[in-house]
């Protein structure tokens, strides 16, 4: 299968960064060193290529109706400028997608309502879900796949404030969390947020592709790629999708995977039905932090078990902690098991010492 | 990029190499394998005492972002292992064929050298 391509794939080329394949695109891993990168984005500022990332948009008179039935959260409420998290159930209740739901400024030149962003290689499944949904609900909307419209960039990092107001006239200064405002970077009309999944202060831009070496050459910074943007995000305990959720393998329900205040049970949804029970009968199981204690790293896949040897789940993410120089991961354990309780963690068939804990693993 | 490749060791095709030092032989990754790894973050090892099998995995390097056995390249006894790389495994990125050395074994049959790669056999097969 021929893999999508960012539109900054000379750019990476050039600075001799490792390709890997990631949701059906080749992507960046890694640039020089992925503890490099990461330690860049805590303690200073590092840009990410995320083209990779879906972008829909929804536009006319149904548009908003559409969107706020096929997602978890409520966006009807988001006035103009603002955006929220949501997931993007089935009618079990169980998550299909994460994404950022973004209502654009005004000011935006681009016809939507709506900016959708589900994640890498969800973009025609999320663009078809749209479509039929709007068909069978006889709704008067536009839906559109931009993802290949639009570059995306993820600055991140402490500093990156700084960095990013010497290259743009947008108004950064009153931009919070989950805002949006358009201006120039590097005189290319971007659409900057304030969003990331780091748990570092930074934005996202999205631009128009053509010009993605433009803005992406003039934030200069240590580029970073899908290496340290996993350890960064499970440091945070942010959820990847396909792996610490999948509709097919490990289908979850917004409640067990922690995002319960992603689900805006006041809303109507496909879902919403399911997910209200589940709100009222609670989970068997839920998302929880592994911390490892002997020395060793948690990988996806391995057991998880009681200090009796009783089996209790396995990791869905683990790596080894560039910030806390431990191992730690995420794993589905039954909701009896508490916090700062005491397990193992099977690495290659020998138990390691670890205990529960909640996330974020960083105070952030 | 091109990759140091000492003269004086010889190498398995799984990226092993061997110094020999009369009948002891140190035992470590390349540095095309470390560049391969990327940063390593844990390194498990066998202890003094236990018994290597020439071309049987004796142990694991961890990058952050994978996990690959190490082969031994020799058979004969464990009689050192590296303790700081406990607490610094990055050391097998900064110095491969130095401070990163993994283990030193007792050669048990010194005829197996001859199976080795030397360096410019391995440099082809890097190359």
């Amino acid at each position: 299968m021929t893999l999508r391509q960012p539109p900054l794939t000379a750019a990476h080329e050039a600075s001799g960064a490792t390709l890997t394949e990631f949701g059906g695109w080749e992507m960046p891993v890694e640039f020089d060193s992925i503890r490099a990168e990461h330690e860049a984005v805590r303690e200073s500022v590092g840009r990410f290529d995320v083209s990779h990332m879906s972008q829909l948009t929804v536009s006319g008179p149904d548009a908003r109706r559409l969107t706020n039935r096929l997602v978890t959260n409520d966006v009807a409420d988001l006035d103009p400028g603002e955006s929220n998290y949501a997931a993007v159930t089935d009618d079990r209740g169980a998550m299909l997608d994460d994404t950022v739901v973004y209502r654009p400024p005004e000011a935006w030149s681009v016809d939507a309502d709506y900016l959708v962003v589900p994640n890498a290689g969800h973009d025609d499944e999320m663009a078809d879900r749209w479509v039929d949904h709007r068909e069978s609900w006889e709704l008067d909307a536009t839906v559109e796949n931009r993802t290949e419209s639009f570059a995306m960039v993820a600055l991140q990092g402490p500093d990156a404030r700084e960095l990013l107001a010497a290259e743009t006239d947008a108004d950064l200064g009153e931009l919070g969390r989950f805002e949006t405002t358009v201006g120039d970077v590097a005189g290319v009309e971007t659409l900057v947020s304030r969003t990331g999944y780091t748990g570092e202060p930074g934005y996202e831009l999205i631009y128009p592709w053509d010009e993605a070496e433009t803005v992406w050459s003039a934030l200069d910074c240590p580029p970073c790629g899908l290496g340290a943007r996993d350890t960064l995000r499970l440091e945070m305990g942010f959820l990847l999708s396909g792996q610490d959720f999948d509709p097919e393998e490990n289908p979850r329900n917004p409640y067990e995977a922690g995002i319960g205040f992603a689900v805006d049970l006041d809303s109507e949804f496909v879902g919403r039905d399911a997910l209200e029970g589940v709100d009222v009968e609670g989970v068997d199981e839920k998302l929880r932090g592994i911390e490892l204690v002997d020395r060793g790293v948690p990988r996806a896949g391995y057991p998880v078990a009681s200090t009796d040897g009783e089996r209790l789940g396995e990791i869905t993410s683990g790596t080894m902690s560039p910030t806390l120089g431990r191992g730690i991961g995420l794993a589905y354990l039954p909701v009896g098991v508490g916090l700062d309780e005491s397990v193992r963690v099977e690495v290659r068939g020998e138990p390691k010492k670890a205990r529960t804990t909640a996330t974020p693993f960083l105070d952030r | 990029m091109s990759f140091d490749v000492p003269d004086d060791l010889r190498y398995l095709d799984s990226h092993e190499w061997a110094r020999v030092d009369d009948t002891s032989v140190r035992i470590g990754i390349s540095e095309f394998a470390q560049d391969e790894l990327g940063d390593v973050v844990f390194v498990d090892l066998p202890n003094e005492g236990d018994a290597l099998t020439a071309g049987e995995d004796f142990g694991v390097v961890e990058s952050i972002k994978a996990v690959s056995d190490i082969y031994a390249p020799v058979s004969g006894t464990v009689v050192a292992a590296n303790d700081d790389l406990a607490d610094r495994p990055e050391l097998v990125n900064e110095d491969p064929y130095g401070d990163g050395w993994l283990i030193e074994v007792q050669l048990s049959d010194e005829s197996e050298l001859d199976d080795l790669l030397s360096a410019e056999e391995y440099r082809d097969q890097i190359a």
